[in-house]
């Protein structure tokens, strides 16, 4: 964490992407599970999602979860078609 | 070669704009500040002054626009008055945490309401706290010099805030005065062109105004303070240059007939000349009293008051502005809280009065330190004593 002494001038960011760094996971307090025995790949999930959270394995073709990113919201498993996506209390 | 000319003090104003090389213009015209954004248009379009003015719809757009010129490197103006400064208010904190300097010339107007387009200094105070650099003007002259040095002082690496210029609405704005107008050459050798090493550049891109979550904004807020706070230095510094260049010395505090004296008279802006002459004829009679007139508001010159009032039992300090259902005018409570950790602290008395444009002559500079000794010495049931009100 910075010291009052390293702040930037005017708090200018220097370095591109650094919104990464703050996780907005933090403020969760559900999180999405999915049944992939349901998931048809259609990709809906990947595209309603506001945080850019959800996005897909190069391997399998399944979706992939940014949990340090999702704020939670839900969105995803109220558009998912098939029900693959439900949400549960993030209790950890 | 510089040369004295008889003008009126918002088109000196508008001279040192222009002498300054201002490159982005953004301003909305309102009372008492307009003659300075006529004149500066008319620069523009007349091809005298090589800058971009920018018609903005309000005061609000104004300092936005400004902020993102000043951003971009931009050596950055704007000026405004009274409900102008209120409506720029939202906007007024971002150059000062984002560190975009620039300069803004405030032509003090009473608030609103009754509407009221005569001057005091309701709207200086209402902008107090936005973080600003600001310097008080007390007549023509200082105007234009103060307005120029401003420029030097905001874009100096060590200082890097927006400053404020104050200046007395019709008080100054409007009143023609003898002044000497700089020359181009003499101020291109003061005033370096500004060079912002963090500006918008797509070649090194940075982002400015981003968010400031809990974890790092007490941190932003200190270093802000600490810099606004440490600028002094450097604004004592440039001033002490242009003294020394051009003859015409500024200082944070400027002191009159005060070494002495046993009760001191404390004013900003431009009803300074007049107490001038109450002191004067006190001193005369023999009286023992002198004036310190505040030239630098932000940062609050603790140090150089504290030195210049060493010799005070007494100070009478008058304020142009109520903090309506508060302890004392603005100025006033501040200076008090200035003394009152000293072992040895005079007694501040607090008036309030030139409100709305209405006048203070001598007599009344005088009927005011007379009465304000004898507060000193007896109290007073009041927090303040309001000058010339009818009963």
């Amino acid at each position: 964490m910075f010291s009052w002494k390293e702040i930037p001038i005017g708090a200018i960011v220097t370095a591109p992407g650094s919104a990464k760094e703050y996780r907005t996971g933090d403020w969760r307090s559900q999180r999405p599970e999915w049944d992939l025995a349901k998931c048809i790949k259609c990709g809906l999930c990947y595209i309603y999602c506001p945080d850019a959270s959800i996005g897909w394995k190069q391997d399998d073709g399944y979706p992939w979860w940014d949990e340090y990113h999702c704020k939670g919201c839900g969105i995803c498993a109220n558009e998912c078609w098939t029900k693959a996506i439900h949400m549960v209390e993030e209790t950890e | 070669m510089a040369k004295k000319v008889g003008t009126e003090v918002s088109f000196a104003a508008a001279e040192a704009i222009k002498l300054a090389n201002a490159d982005v213009i953004a301003a909305y015209p309102i009372t008492p500040q307009t003659h300075i954004v006529e004149k500066l248009s008319e620069y523009v379009a007349d091809g005298d002054l090589d800058a971009e003015y920018i018609c903005v719809e309000s005061e609000h757009s104004a300092m936005s626009a400004c902020c993102g010129s000043s951003a971009t490197g931009a050596r950055t103006f704007t000026a405004t008055a009274g409900q102008g400064l209120e409506l720029m208010h939202e906007v007024l904190t971002i150059p000062a945490s984002s560190r975009l300097p620039m300069v803004a010339a405030i032509c003090n107007r009473a608030l609103s309401g009754p509407l009221s387009v005569w001057g005091d200094h309701s709207d200086m105070m209402g902008v107090r706290d936005t973080g600003w650099v600001q310097i008080v003007a007390e007549n023509g002259q200082e105007v234009h010099d103060l307005l120029i040095s401003a420029f030097k002082i905001a874009e100096h690496k060590d200082v890097m805030f927006p400053v404020m210029v104050h200046m007395d609405g019709f008080h100054l704005t409007h009143v023609i005065e003898s002044i000497i107008i700089m020359d181009q050459e003499e101020v291109d050798k003061f005033l370096p062109p500004f060079n912002y090493d963090h500006k918008l550049d797509p070649d090194s891109p940075v982002s400015v105004g981003t968010y400031g979550p809990p974890h790092i904004y007490p941190e932003i807020k200190k270093a802000q303070e600490v810099a606004l706070t440490n600028s002094k230095e450097t604004i004592k510094k440039i001033w002490k240059e242009w003294g020394d260049m051009f003859g015409r010395h500024y200082n944070p505090v400027e002191t009159y007939k005060s070494d002495d004296a046993e009760t001191i008279l404390v004013t900003m802006g431009s009803f300074s000349e007049t107490a001038t002459l109450a002191i004067d004829k006190m001193r005369a009679e023999g009286k023992k009293v002198g004036l310190i007139r505040l030239r630098l508001w932000r940062p609050f010159p603790f140090a150089e008051l504290r030195d210049a009032a060493k010799s005070a039992d007494n100070m009478v300090v008058l304020d142009r502005a109520i903090s309506y259902g508060g302890p004392a005018g603005p100025l006033c409570s501040e200076i008090r809280s200035a003394f009152y950790q000293m072992k040895k602290r005079p007694q501040v008395v607090s008036f309030i009065g030139g409100l709305g444009g209405r006048d203070i002559a001598p007599e009344e500079f005088e009927e005011m330190i007379t009465k304000g000794v004898e507060i000193a010495k007896n109290g007073s049931e009041n927090e303040y004593e309001m000058l010339g009100v009818r009963e």
